[in-house]
């Protein structure tokens, strides 16, 4: 990778920025976080409640950290697909961020994943915080599930980022890449177990939803926060994830070269 | 020019709309690729949120006095409202798009009124696909749920179809007017429009006092498909909030209920676009 | 005694705007009293921000005015938006009015419905825009794949299709090219001419107001300050002329040729621009002068502009 670590910095900084501009509509997602979260407490507290307290190794208490952490997630894990890098490869002004002295993809992750944790501020922790105040989240009673649960969940944003990057490269072969981006919308919420947790799942669908990078999205995190699994559980979790950053940000290097080139031949 | 102003009949004051409607439809059947991606995609969306219930209820028997079979039968009413609704009138809760892009400067200088124009601006197609995800999902749950095949189940069924489907299309325009007001902040709506009909697919003896406030009475989600199924069915929810057990059959009163919200906040927020917030 | 289409007195509308907490009112138009006659064609100018569109906004019903009173057609605009809709007509230059996915012949349908127009009206009305806005050749090519001049002349006969009295246009000819600008010009001269209709347009071209109507309103902060006529205009502050010269080699500025200031140099004197009163001197004597001096490629003259116009008025007023 090319440009040092100072400028990855600013642009995690300008990312961080930009956000600070929507304060009205960080209340509105605020409002929708939180209204989700309510509803999700309603319906999965009494699923617990009916499976005798226990379900999949979830208690009321984990079920509660498993919404509020998810739902604090949601505005920082990008889960609709959409990038502006998509629409510049369509346009082709891609052809710019090339000729600039950093990595494409460097620079594209390092602006997402500071927009993404400038997103905790207004909504994320917001959205937490009602959920401790109002219906009470246990805290991990593992001493290092704290620690490794905020490991996990800056990787989990960075998943995330790296993982839209490799939908909105795609754009160098496709020309229509908005039949994928609404794919990758329509099922990364349920396979990130966003509504319900993925152990919830049949058997084979769980296996196929663990077979894609969403639930190092979102499910691992929240299962080393709210304590489901812990010790040599948690840290597979954490371990699981580094695979699939490496996977992606190995595959979104391969993507960036190999469309560096087709660019090339076509001349823009 | 001369123009008869005198009393047109249905047809002629309809016409209007119908053209408008008509554009829509000749517009999307003319872009068959994307419209195929937008029907796959609405398709897949419907499924999805059919296996958000269906995955709960197989991991659990019975949750708030519902089991697989009704709650499947609550979630394909609410779908089968909330996706009809959403096709028709669904663009409604966009106004910052509207205001931004001049639309709504444009439906002023048309001789028709405002929210009508927008209703029928934008006519959606694709959804339809989700709309089949509900029906078939109605008619597999009826078959799981067996209730008897008489006039009174018919017709609840039907009464809650409309309902819901009005419930909701009420929503979408309530929906609209309050973002007049927060045209940044639009997103606050969602909480209620989207959260509806994630309520509007729960058994309402799940929710505390104030979900039940919120989705039960004030936005009246519980009376979309919930109450109707538990009218129908027999079961004893309605009696668990209080409520006596033919309370499914008062779902047009809920839909009457949630237009005069809607009217109210439509009413508002165009006062307040004329009055200078856009 | 002609009718009165529009009529405003002690027209103001005031804006709240959020200034970090605080709120704060800001007059878009403080307090007009205008009077617009059938078969009239109003220029109504003035700078960026003087509340020309407040103003038509206000005559359409889409704004409600703070203070004072309105009448368009004869009717209270907000009120009776729906009626007047049928007799008022707009262009926006910067908004479309057409359906961007549907040929434009499809869009003339569409609105020939809204406006219950009955098939032998439409037939006759969108022949005579067909024909007249030279639209035959992209009547069946969408919205989206017109060039901007195309589409203004669609959007023209959108807002006409239904025969209104009064047609306003606002910034009709922006980003137009001089060919397209001049037909658009053309057309409604003609039309008003068949048709007796009134036309009000706000622009930022002289040649707009020079060519179109024959009666100037000039706003500023929102209040009139001059109505009368473009000479009248013109006289006021003595508009200028702009003579844009392309030269074939590097020039000294011509800061010294009679009758004319120099307003500027690129391209190390290549092209350079000088300015001229048409009163005192003419355009043909002016490149006569520069002949002697430098060969000359290229030239072109540049309309006053209204701006600068307003801006000269603005500035003798304060």
């Amino acid at each position: 990778m090319r440009g040092s670590g100072r400028t990855y910095w600013r642009l995690l900084v300008a990312g961080f920025r930009r956000q600070s501009t929507y304060r009205l509509a960080a209340l509105g997602g605020l409002v929708a976080n939180a209204t989700f979260g309510f509803l999700k407490v309603a319906i999965l507290f009494a699923a617990v409640r009916a499976a005798g307290g226990e379900l999949e190794g979830y208690d009321v208490g984990a079920i509660s950290a498993y919404i509020w952490v998810s739902q604090a997630m949601l505005g920082s894990v990008n889960l609709n697909g959409r990038t502006d890098l998509a629409e510049r490869i369509r346009t082709g002004d891609v052809a710019v961020d090339f000729l600039r002295p950093v990595d494409v993809q460097g620079a594209f992750v390092a602006t997402e994943v500071g927009r993404s944790l400038f997103a905790f501020l207004p909504r994320g922790l917001p959205t937490l915080a009602i959920g401790v105040l109002v219906v009470g989240v246990p805290l991990p009673d593992h001493a290092w599930a704290l620690p490794l649960g905020l490991v996990s969940l800056l990787l989990a944003v960075t998943i995330s980022a790296t993982t839209v990057y490799l939908l909105a490269t795609s754009g160098f072969w496709i020309v229509e890449t908005r039949g994928l981006q609404i794919l990758y919308m329509v099922l990364s919420g349920f396979l990130a177990g966003l509504f319900i947790p993925i152990w919830f799942f049949p058997e084979w669908l769980a296996v196929l939803a663990s077979a894609t990078p969403f639930p190092a999205m979102l499910m691992y995190p929240t299962d080393v926060l709210s304590g489901r699994v812990d010790g040599s559980g948690a840290l597979m979790h954490v371990l699981v994830q580094v695979g699939w950053l490496l996977a992606t940000v190995a595959a979104g290097q391969w993507l960036t070269r190999a469309g560096r080139r087709r660019l090339e031949v076509q001349g823009g | 020019m001369s123009r008869t102003d005198t009393a047109p009949g249905l047809a002629a004051r309809s016409a209007p709309y119908r053209a408008v409607i008509a554009s829509r439809v000749s517009s999307q059947r003319s872009h068959r690729t994307s419209f195929r991606v937008d029907l796959l995609s609405s398709l897949l969306v419907g499924l999805v949120e059919l296996a958000e219930v269906a995955v709960l209820y197989l991991q659990v028997e019975r949750i708030g006095g519902l089991d697989l079979a009704a709650a499947l039968l609550v979630f394909a009413i609410a779908d089968v409202g909330f996706s009809v609704a959403d096709m028709v009138v669904g663009h409604c809760d966009n106004i910052p798009t509207y205001v931004r892009a001049g639309t709504l400067d444009v439906f002023y200088l048309r001789p028709q009124p405002l929210l009508l124009q927008l209703m029928t601006s934008d006519l959606q197609l694709r959804r339809i696909a989700r709309a089949a995800v509900g029906v078939v999902a109605l008619v597999v749950a009826l078959g799981l749920t067996d209730p008897p095949f008489t006039v009174r189940t018919v017709a609840l069924l039907v009464v809650a179809l409309v309902s819901a489907t009005l419930c909701f299309a009420a929503m979408f325009v309530w929906a609209g007017g309050v973002q007049f007001f927060l045209i940044d902040g639009a997103e606050t709506t969602n909480a209620f429009v989207y959260g509806g009909r994630y309520a509007a697919t729960q058994p309402a003896t799940v929710w505390g006092r104030p979900l039940l406030v919120v989705f039960g009475f004030f936005f009246p989600m519980a009376f979309t498909a919930y109450l109707p199924v538990v009218t129908l069915l027999d079961l004893d929810g309605g009696q668990q909030l209080g409520l006596p057990g033919w309370i499914g059959w008062t779902a047009p009163l809920a839909a009457l209920w949630a237009w005069a919200l809607a009217a109210v906040s439509w009413r508002l927020g165009v006062r307040h676009y004329q009055g200078g917030g856009g | 005694m002609t009718e009165t289409i529009v009529r405003t007195e002690g027209l103001g509308r005031d804006f709240r705007v959020r200034d970090g907490l605080r709120r704060r009112t800001v007059v878009a138009v403080e307090d007009l009293t205008i009077e617009v006659a059938a078969g009239e064609a109003v220029g109504y100018i003035g700078a960026n921000g003087a509340g020309k569109s407040t103003t038509i906004k206000m005559l359409t019903g889409i704004l409600v005015p703070t203070r004072g009173e309105v009448r368009t057609c004869g009717l209270r605009p907000v009120p009776d938006r729906r009626r007047l809709a049928r007799e008022v007509g707009v262009v926006f230059g910067q908004r479309t009015q057409l359906w961007w996915d549907l040929p434009v012949r499809e869009s003339l349908r569409i609105l020939a419905a809204i406006h219950s127009l009955s098939a032998a009206e439409e037939r006759t009305r969108s022949d005579e825009l067909v024909d007249r806005l030279e639209l035959a050749d992209f009547l069946t090519t969408p919205v989206r794949q017109l060039s901007l001049g195309q589409r203004m002349r669609a959007e023209v006969a959108a807002a006409l299709l239904h025969s209104p009295r009064l047609v306003i246009l606002d910034e009709p000819t922006i980003g137009l090219d001089v060919l397209s600008k001049q037909r658009l010009r053309e057309f409604l001269v003609e039309e008003r001419r068949t048709h007796g209709t009134t036309l009000l347009l706000t622009t930022h071209d002289m040649g707009d107001v020079e060519r179109l109507c024959d009666r100037v309103l000039l706003v500023d902060r929102g209040s009139l300050v001059f109505d009368g006529t473009l000479p009248g205009l013109s006289a006021t502050v003595g508009a200028e002329r702009v003579l844009v010269l392309d030269l074939a080699s590097s020039t000294p500025d011509l800061v010294d040729v009679e009758g004319t200031r120099h307003q500027g140099s690129e391209g190390g004197g290549l092209r350079q621009r000088l300015a001229f009163d048409p009163g005192a001197t003419t355009a043909a004597r002016v490149l006569a002068q520069v002949s002697e001096r430098a060969e000359v490629l290229d030239l072109a003259i540049e309309e006053p502009d209204v701006e600068d116009v307003v801006r000269r008025i603005y500035a003798s007023r304060r």
